[in-house]
């Protein structure tokens, strides 16, 4: 599904990334732990095709050279990045948002675009599930969402436009135990043979309710270590300071 | 070309040019010129007397110069003041001559092929058949007693009106351009609505300029009776040509005691080309008074168009408690520039008036948002709100928001909020993260930026100044 070999990212002089390495393949739930400033969100950036890197080494998504794409066209192919700041869009409407969202992503595979009673309903299944309040889905775009509400709709929109490699960049940041519950119920009912994660965390508080098959400590821009969930238990008991050494 | 002197252009109406081709007025502003206009109008002597008037006045009058945006020294001899396009014979302009991006620009709009070739004067259809409101339900509007029809028409059948309003509300004394108008003006809308009538469709003129060489000089004048509502819906557009051409029109309405106007304008005149050759300089006088009680006076507009948009519609809140309003979104780009605001002078008792102006400037262009709000001694307990928001997008641009506050009473309170961003990455980041394409994510948070106003659009007319303010921007980031 990824594959990225020797990734070198830097922005405005300044080294990043130094050479990352890691595969992810379909199904499997990547966890990436590190502290402040070891490059996590950078990758998240990278990933998803943001301006303003400059970049080498390899990234290969189902087999395509993901430095060819614009960050658009990764979208339409089933990258999705679920923000850690989720931003505002005044004036936009977040319902009309998601669908204008969807049909995009449904004209990239070929398909027709879907009519607003039909989205409606998938709208609705998919809020309910999530436990979010239908009011929010008729508000301005992340405008005045409380901070659980911001991720809750990140997830929502994760699991209305279907896609295949899905980042979490901090979604656990900034939630209470209950929404934290409900958003790791969402991921973890999304999961299926096909689907691929990368979850980007500080802690380890939401890897005990999204189990990863692989950790990955990133530092100063590199994987330092890779295990299994004792890994993330590690980190927590010692720290990244003995981790690293 | 040839001056072909028609004695009566019976079937002229604004948007139909069909049978005035080869009409033009003889070069050049004069008292012949003046006497041609009004004689091919078979207007009575009280209206040639008026423009006269005018004209004298302007003979002392100087064009202002405090505006932002400077231009050109306009020679007013080499102009031509009345003129119809010339026929096709003369004008061999095929459809490969238009600039490719007003085509485009069009067909996006859903603006049908011939329609189009009309706008860029290459055939001169019947399309406006459909858009002359005035001619399709005319008989639906009569017998409400309501009177929508060129103005040309209205002097010579309902002069009593014409003479009663015209002029009422802007003087034409008030400013060069003003009295230029008045002095020259050739066509344009009236509407009158009787007592307690509710006018039972949107009034809608279509303006366009189609001659080079030639100012468009329109009077629109808009009579709400006691107790009656309108609403209008004015839209412009105009062929592409490398020289500036100039559109001076004067707009009045009045409003009497409980009565409400809501007027929407959606401006797309020529605008020039990427380096800012040609387009039109639209420096219009727009005015409405409220001049009963509990009146009310609307005004929207999406200004995209015009190399030069120069522009306050403003209100005289008399009566009172009567209301003001003015929303706004002026887009420029590439070369543009705009200067435009409201006036709201509050003179009646509990008069209350609200600003909303989204100004939105991308590549070389400028944008002001010059605005007067004026609460006089005797109008007691007022209220004004004011909320101006630019919108820059790249780095070459500007955006000015220039707002004169004067207070007179005590009583009365004025609010004023103003805030200037520039086009947000992170916002663009997270529409293309979703698929859109950076086109669409612009097009999206610009339109999202103007919600507050496009919403004060009439159904018909939002979804078309959506698209246009999409297509406006087009380009102008990344």
């Amino acid at each position: 599904m990824l594959e990225i070999k020797d990734l070198t990212a830097s922005i405005n002089n300044r080294d990043i990334l130094k050479g990352l390495n890691i595969t992810i393949k379909p199904g499997e739930l990547h966890a990436i732990m590190g502290p402040n400033g070891s490059g996590k969100s950078t990758l998240a950036n990278v990933l998803s095709g943001k301006d303003g890197y400059k970049i080498s080494g390899l990234m290969k998504y189902e087999g395509n050279d993901l430095k060819k794409m614009s960050i658009d066209e990764r979208a339409q192919k089933g990258i999705f990045l679920a923000f850690q700041y989720p931003t505002e869009i005044p004036g936009v409407n977040t319902s009309n948002f998601l669908r204008t969202s969807l049909n995009k992503v449904k004209k990239a595979k070929g398909e027709k675009e879907i009519d607003s009673l039909s989205f409606l309903r998938i709208l609705k299944n998919r809020s309910s599930e999530l436990g979010i309040d239908e009011k929010i889905l008729s508000r301005q775009l992340n405008v005045g969402f409380s901070g659980g509400e911001k991720k809750k709709n990140e997830i929502l929109q994760m699991k209305i436009l279907e896609p295949n490699f899905i980042i979490l960049d901090e979604t656990d940041s900034g939630l209470d135990i209950d929404a934290l519950k409900i958003v790791a119920n969402g991921v973890n009912s999304y999961r299926d043979k096909k689907k691929s994660f990368l979850v980007i965390t500080h802690y380890q508080r939401l890897l005990d309710y999204i189990k990863p098959d692989f950790v990955h400590v990133l530092s100063d821009g590199k994987i330092v270590k890779s295990g299994c969930m004792e890994l993330a238990q590690e980190l927590e008991r010692e720290g990244y300071n003995k981790v690293r050494s | 070309m040839k001056n072909q002197q028609i004695n009566h252009d019976q079937d002229y109406k604004y948007g139909f040019t069909t049978d005035i081709e080869n009409i033009k007025a003889p070069k050049g502003l004069s008292e012949k010129t003046i006497k041609f206009i009004s004689n091919i109008k078979k207007e009575p002597k009280w209206m040639l007397d008026w423009r006269l008037k005018a004209f004298n006045r302007l003979k002392v009058s100087k064009e202002p110069d405090w505006q932002k945006p400077k231009f050109p020294k306009i020679d007013y001899q080499d102009l031509y003041y009345y003129s119809a396009p010339k026929s096709m014979k003369d004008k061999p302009k095929s459809l490969d001559e238009v600039d490719p991006k007003l085509i485009e620009t069009y067909n996006k709009l859903g603006i049908p092929l011939n329609e189009q070739k009309k706008l860029s004067g290459v055939a001169v259809d019947a399309v406006f058949d459909s858009v002359s409101v005035a001619t399709t339900f005319k008989d639906e509007l009569t017998k409400k007693g309501i009177i929508f029809c060129p103005i040309s028409e209205a002097i010579q059948k309902h002069p009593d009106l014409v003479k009663k309003y015209l002029g009422s509300v802007i003087p034409i004394s008030d400013h060069y351009f003003a009295t230029l108008n008045s002095a020259v003006f050739t066509d344009g809308s009236f509407v009158y609505i009787p007592p307690n009538t509710r006018c039972p469709m949107e009034l809608s003129t279509y303006f366009r300029i189609n001659a080079s060489e030639t100012g468009q000089f329109e009077r629109t004048l808009i009579i709400a009776d006691k107790g009656s509502y309108v609403s209008y819906l004015e839209g412009c557009t105009a062929p592409m040509r490398d020289e500036n051409q100039l559109h001076a029109a004067n707009v009045e309405l009045i409003a009497l005691d409980d009565a409400e106007i809501k007027y929407s304008t959606v401006q797309n005149w020529y605008p020039g080309d990427k380096n800012g050759v040609g387009g039109i300089y639209n420096f219009v006088t727009k005015r409405g008074a409220c001049r009963g009680k509990n009146s009310k006076i609307s005004w929207t507009q999406v200004e995209t168009g015009s190399a030069i948009t120069w522009k306050y519609p403003s209100c005289i809140l008399q009566g009172d408690n009567s209301v003001g309003e003015f929303y706004s979104i002026a887009i420029t780009n590439n070369h543009q520039k705009a200067d435009t605001g409201t006036k709201m002078i509050h003179l009646g008792k509990n008069t209350k008036s609200k600003i909303i102006s989204k100004g939105i400037s991308a590549g070389k262009a400028d944008n002001t948002y010059r605005g007067l709000v004026d609460i006089g001694r005797k109008a007691s307990n007022s209220r004004n709100y004011t909320q101006c928001d630019s919108l820059l997008m790249g780095n070459s641009c500007g955006a000015h928001t220039v707002p004169y506050i004067k207070n007179k009473n005590s009583s009365s309170t004025i609010e004023h909020e103003a805030t200037t961003s520039k086009i947000n990455e992170d916002q663009l980041f997270y529409c293309n993260q979703r698929g859109l394409n950076q086109e669409e994510a612009v097009s999206l948070i610009v339109n999202g930026f103007c919600k507050d106003v496009l919403q004060q659009l009439p159904m018909e007319f939002a979804v078309e100044a959506q698209k246009l303010v999409s297509i406006s921007l087009e380009g102008s980031v990344g």
